[in-house]
């Protein structure tokens, strides 16, 4: 029978966790209850991408996307949309209704109508676990046509033309990396996906390998013909459980399908992927490490060269792709290398997936086209700062990237302007940071994280990461001088010159960035003794403006009763006793406290 | 060979190509500072200190494993270099705990040594700004102490224990900032599977590992007057302690150490190389028996106590093979102890046995409880080589303007045979000269060169007394633990097999004297210390274990024959399957 509606429900972890899981099971009782059950197709999709705005359930044939649904709201979307054909306008997404209130093409949505899905193509649209939904919308043609129709030279020779850069933050063309290990001569082979994404706050490979897991393994087996690996690896954090999950159906599907093993397509070309699991270490991202950990050694970085493309896994040539890297490949292929190279910038080409976080609106997961600029992202896609705050900077690359300045947001986002610009791409984390932030508590909490995550081989990067850490807490303690922000940018460049791996060489960007955007920042902590952003505690007060109204809500809030003041009358604080916790700020009513 | 061109600091040089860009450097007189490099055994490339400039490559690339390629250009000598050099020394020098005066590596500590060439403040480890590691110390081995308030994590102990002991005891625990070395989960080194070879002391740059010294005691000891002291030195020993004094390495100093111990105040100077020669005989007599009586076979030697530790804990199987024959150091306390104290007039009760061993493992045997007779201990204290020479320092003694002297006493008299047990194949060689001649009843060659050199593992078939007798030699841990994989599969009979636990033999055993990785790199330093043994033993008069007349008096005397009921009950002893991480 064929159903005459779909009902597609985003089951990406953000939406999970947000509630999505008891979506269908809701559905389906409804649909029963209705009698309409064999009526309707229900799949759960990966990521949609609006995550702010989750849980999705879109219904086409009309595409009416419904946002913020709890289980609650499925017995009116069953009862109105599904059984009488009326669409619930309270729980259509505000954007995706026009103001005479029609609904809205999924794509001329303003969050989704400046991005380009290429390596998202099918994320949001088809059920991760039927390999038949991924082989509809053009699934393995990739494949087949580089077994049957292509050399590996030619596929290398395309990849190359193509202008597809390493997704992972390098930005090494792939087809020049897959070069040099198809001139390899070895008896063995291997190809590494590398899924173990671990930037603070970023979640692109999590949504491509739950929403789309059978692109990554098309891209793999294109990439192992290539090079003449007939062995891949899957290199995936065991904090991606359901990452890991989806990856486990595709890949027994596509063995049950004839698409991995022996002789694929008649071919002749054999190919196994096993999945491999890491802890979780962030270093274990960069290609030696990750390689040691597969090994069963502990994850550290070794030097390089040799480079794994020539010595990798055991020893053997071995390429190390990124999720997203291979989620285009695919698509490269089908498509052919002057359609993807027609997207993006003249050095950068194709998209690039986001995941946009901190102080923005539409937070969530973003594929723009390279040369896109920062401004269009923040803006037109993610909505802007909420409360109309002002920007002061973005952070790409994580903490491994820097701080662009809204002075700069009009760069185009391309590999080579953003480092420029003193960050990187990274992999795409993409954090909003507004008026409200101080940039050093910022510094502060990316070197936590890289302290936390050195794997303490390397001196620089061991020690030094520790040093610039307590040089931060130093200068937001107040205690600071204008010397200690000197050295700390000499050891910052010293830590960068000289560390082992990529994580050391890049743990001092957004302290490097900062202290060249926004050295005033730091000089105000250490000349002034204030932080302009209002964060670092022992550099504030807390005051009380004349528009209080005085309800009294600040001094019933306070754990050290420092507010005094009585009903409608204005309040103030004692700051020798005020520990600075800021509860009575986010509990005003009308914001007419301050840290000043 | 294929060379390359290259510049360094603007200079052409041509070098083999498989050379690394430090070798290269080094070639033209450029050092390159390093600390965590050591040839062969540690190339991780962590202590980031030997950076260079390379042209066209992005940052400062380590030179110790960066290959050199044809027409590189690279400069050793730029401020940024010089910064982070200065920047990783400051940081090394965060948590490491500066006791300088009373530190073991004073005197050639590669830290401290780098933080004077190049002007470095302790700026963090002087300012309450900044955390200090904790302090983690492990001593509760009796040969070993770990300090990790010394270590600057190099990774040279993990590598060399590893590659030379091959066994992997110390590895790095925890990880980032809060990493430390030791056994895994900072367990006791006791209990931690280790031999106390102390490979991982001669690797380490600082003194984050040493040996559990018993200096002050042996202080004491001199001073009490109701104590006499006996010292005795190992064959090793006077080939390696004026290195500790700047003499050439494998200087032969035999003449100042004697002149030392009475400098020093000892009662009485033994020497161990005369209970070698007397372990011949016991040994030797033990493997006649095995051949002529069916006795299990091979028969393994037994007085390197590293390899001790090591059958015990690894191949306990193969405890029956071990010879029971006590070490010559143990052989020399009971000596001392049960005979000579006597003709000395002496209460045994009243003598203190003080060894001075190139081997820390040396502590742990003489503290095994069986080593004891009568409620008398075989050994007390025992020096190491590096320990006797901090002593000596501490006595302000002026080794290298000693005179030489003589030792007086007849237990200080020993063949040539007994000098090359100090070397690998020594033991090996020095029984076969015996063994041979007993069993074939006339005189037989002297040398025997098969058991001699640095291969691995060296085998040979010796026809005596009309028998093929498989020989091999076995020195170092990961060839002990080699050596087995291939006898365990072999069909081969073996006969007699000498192990040691250090590669190289007691000439470079855990208690000798230590030198910067550079040296180390630069030297072949058990060839050196093993080439002077060789020639005291061929400018002996006496080369075979039996011609030591003194030996031969001792069984006269007191113990009758070799194998004897009292010398079974004094000169040999039994071991153990022994477990660890208990």
């Amino acid at each position: 029978m064929i159903e005459r509606a779909h009902v597609l429900i985003c089951s990406g972890s953000n939406c999970i966790s947000r509630g999505a899981k008891s979506l269908r099971d809701e559905f389906e009782d409804n649909l029963n209850r209705l009698g309409i059950r064999d009526e309707i197709k229900l799949v759960n999709t990966g990521c949609v991408g609006l995550c702010e705005q989750g849980p999705f359930v879109i219904v086409y044939p009309e595409g009416v996307f419904y946002a913020q649904i709890k289980s609650k709201d499925v017995k009116s979307i069953c009862d109105e949309h599904l059984y009488k054909g009326r669409i619930v306008e309270k729980l259509v997404f505000d954007e995706a209704l026009t103001p005479e209130k029609e609904v809205k093409a999924f794509d001329e949505i303003k969050f989704y109508s400046k991005q380009t899905r290429v390596a998202l193509r099918n994320c949001g649209l088809i059920n991760p676990d039927d390999i038949e939904e991924y082989i509809a919308r053009d699934g393995y043609r990739g494949l087949g046509k580089v077994l049957l129709e292509m050399t590996p030279s030619e596929v290398i020779e395309e990849m190359i033309d193509s202008g597809l850069r390493g997704r992972g933050g390098g930005g090494f063309p792939t087809g020049v990396k897959w070069k040099f290990a198809h001139n390899e001569v070895n008896d063995q082979k291997f190809m590494i996906c590398n899924a173990d994404e671990g930037d603070p706050g970023a979640f692109m490979d999590r949504a491509l390998l739950e929403g789309d897991p059978h692109s990554i393994l098309e891209g793999l087996m294109i990439g192992g013909y290539a090079i003449g690996a007939n062995k891949g690896y899957i290199y995936v954090r065991i904090e991606y459980p359901t990452a890991i999950e989806k990856l486990k159906v595709a890949i027994k599907q596509a063995k049950e399908f004839g698409l991995i093993g022996d002789n694929i397509f008649g071919s002749g070309f054999n190919f196994d992927i096993e999945i491999r699991l890491g802890a979780g270490a962030f270093v274990c991202g960069e290609e030696t490490a990750l390689i040691a950990s597969i090994e069963g050694a502990r994850g550290m970085s070794r030097n390089k060269p040799p480079f794994p493309a020539v010595s990798g896994l055991w020893g053997k040539p071995t390429i190390i792709n990124n999720v997203e890297t291979l989620a285009n490949i695919p698509a490269v292929i089908h498509n052919g290398a002057k359609w993807f190279s027609r997207i993006g910038t003249e050095k950068s080409k194709g998209t690039k997936v986001f995941s946009l976080g901190g102080n923005i609106k539409n937070a969530g997961l973003v594929e723009v086209p390279m040369g896109t600029t920062l401004r269009e992202v923040i803006y037109e896609i993610g909505g802007g700062i909420p409360k109309n705050k002002a920007l002061k900077a973005v952070q790409t690359g994580g903490p491994s990237g820097g701080a662009i300045p809204e002075s700069l947001l009009d760069l185009p986002i391309e590999y080579e302007t953003l480092v420029a610009a003193g960050s990187m791409m990274g992999s795409g984390g993409m954090v909003v940071i507004d008026e409200d932030n101080c940039m050093v508590d910022i510094c502060r909490f990316y070197l936590e994280f890289t302290v936390e995550e050195s794997c303490g081989k390397c001196t620089p990067c061991r020690e030094g990461t520790k040093k610039m850490l307590e040089i931060l807490n130093i200068i937001s303690s107040g205690e600071g001088t204008l010397e200690d922000l000197a050295f700390l940018e000499k050891l910052a460049g010293s830590v960068k010159n000289s560390s082992l791996c990529g994580l050391g060489q890049a743990a001092p960007n957004p302290i490097l960035s900062m202290l060249e955007h926004f050295r005033d920042e730091f000089e105000a902590h250490v000349v002034d003794k204030k932080c302009p952003g209002g964060v670092c505690k022992p550099l504030i007060n807390l005051h009380v403006l004349e528009n209080c109204i005085g309800c009294t809500k600040c001094a019933k809030n306070c754990p050290v009763d420092c507010i005094s003041g009585s009903l409608k009358q204005m309040h103030k604080i004692d700051n020798s006793v005020c520990i600075k916790c800021g509860i009575c700020k986010n509990v005003c009513p009308v914001d007419a406290i301050v840290s000043i | 060979m294929n060379k390359i061109s290259m510049t360094i600091n603007g200079a052409k040089v041509s070098v083999p190509k498989d050379y690394s860009v430090m070798r290269a450097a080094e070639e033209m007189g450029v050092i390159v500072p390093r600390l965590c490099f050591l040839k062969g055994i540690n190339e991780t490339s962590s202590c980031r200190l030997c950076v260079v400039d390379v042209k066209g490559m992005r940052g400062l690339k380590n030179s110790c494993t960066l290959a050199v390629q044809d027409g590189m250009e690279i400069e050793t000598d730029t401020d940024e270099i010089n910064a982070a050099v200065v920047s990783n020394l400051q940081l090394l020098a965060s948590n490491h705990v500066f006791e300088c005066w009373a530190c073991e590596r004073e005197h050639n500590c590669e830290l401290l040594d780098l933080m004077r060439k190049y002007d470095v403040e302790n700026i963090y480890g002087e300012s309450k700004n900044f955390d200090k590691k904790e302090r983690l110390i492990n001593d509760s081995s009796l040969s070993i102490v770990l300090d990790s308030g010394k270590c600057i994590l190099c990774g040279r102990c993990v590598t060399a224990c590893e590659k030379q002991a091959g066994l992997g005891i110390l590895d790095f625990n925890d990880r980032g900032n809060e990493t430390y070395v030791g056994p895994a989960g900072f367990h006791n080194m006791e209990d931690s599977g280790c031999i106390y070879c102390g490979k991982c002391i001669q690797a380490c740059p600082v003194a984050a590992i040493k040996e559990k010294s018993e200096i002050d005691q042996v202080i004491d000891v001199l001073k009490d007057p109701t104590k006499k002291v006996i010292v005795s030195a190992a064959p090793s020993v006077r080939v390696s302690l004026g290195e500790e004094f700047g003499s050439k390495i494998g200087e032969n100093v035999e003449g100042k150490m004697y002149t030392s111990f009475n400098k020093l105040g000892f009662d009485e100077i033994m020497d161990t190389s005369f209970t070698a020669d007397l372990t011949i005989l016991e040994e030797g007599t033990e493997f006649i028996n095995r051949i002529q009586n069916g006795g299990k076979l091979p028969l393994f030697t037994s007085c390197s106590p590293g390899w001790v530790n090591y059958i015990e804990q690894y191949e306990p199987e193969y405890l029956d093979n071990l010879s029971s024959a006590k070490s010559p150091q143990q052989m020399a306390g009971a000596v001392s102890k049960h005979y000579f104290a006597e003709k000395l007039g002496y209460n045994k009760e009243d003598v203190v046995f003080v060894s001075i061993m190139p081997c820390i493992a040396k502590k742990h045997e003489a503290h095994r409880p069986e080593m004891e007779s009568d409620g008398v201990r075989d050994v007390d204290y025992v020096l190491t080589t590096r320990e006797y020479a901090r002593l000596l320092k501490r006595k302000g003694i002026d080794f290298m303007n000693l005179e030489d002297s003589k030792a007086y006493g007849n237990l200080a008299k020993y063949s040539g045979a007994a000098v090359i047990f100090g070397a690998t194949g020594g033991v090996m060689e020095a029984a076969v000269r015996t063994v041979s001649e007993i069993l074939e009843g006339k005189t037989t060659p002297i040398e025997y060169k098969q058991a001699r050199g640095l291969a691995e593992i060296k085998e040979a078939t010796l026809t005596i007394a009309g028998i093929d007798v498989n020989i091999a030699v076995v020195h170092g841990g990961s060839s002990i633990k080699h050596f087995f994989e291939i006898m365990k599969k072999s069909d081969k009979q073996y006969h007699f097999v000498e192990f040691m636990a250090c590669t190289g033999g007691c000439i470079n055993g855990g208690g000798q004297p230590i030198h910067p990785a550079i040296v180390q790199d630069n030297n072949d330093i058990r060839s050196l210390r093993a080439k002077t043994l060789y020639e005291m033993d061929s400018s002996s008069e006496k080369r075979k274990s039996h011609e030591n007349q003194f030996v031969m008096n001792l069984y006269e005397e007191w113990l009758g024959e070799p194998g004897s009921h009292k010398a079974h009950s004094l000169l040999h002893t039994h071991y153990k399957k022994r477990d660890f991480y208990n």
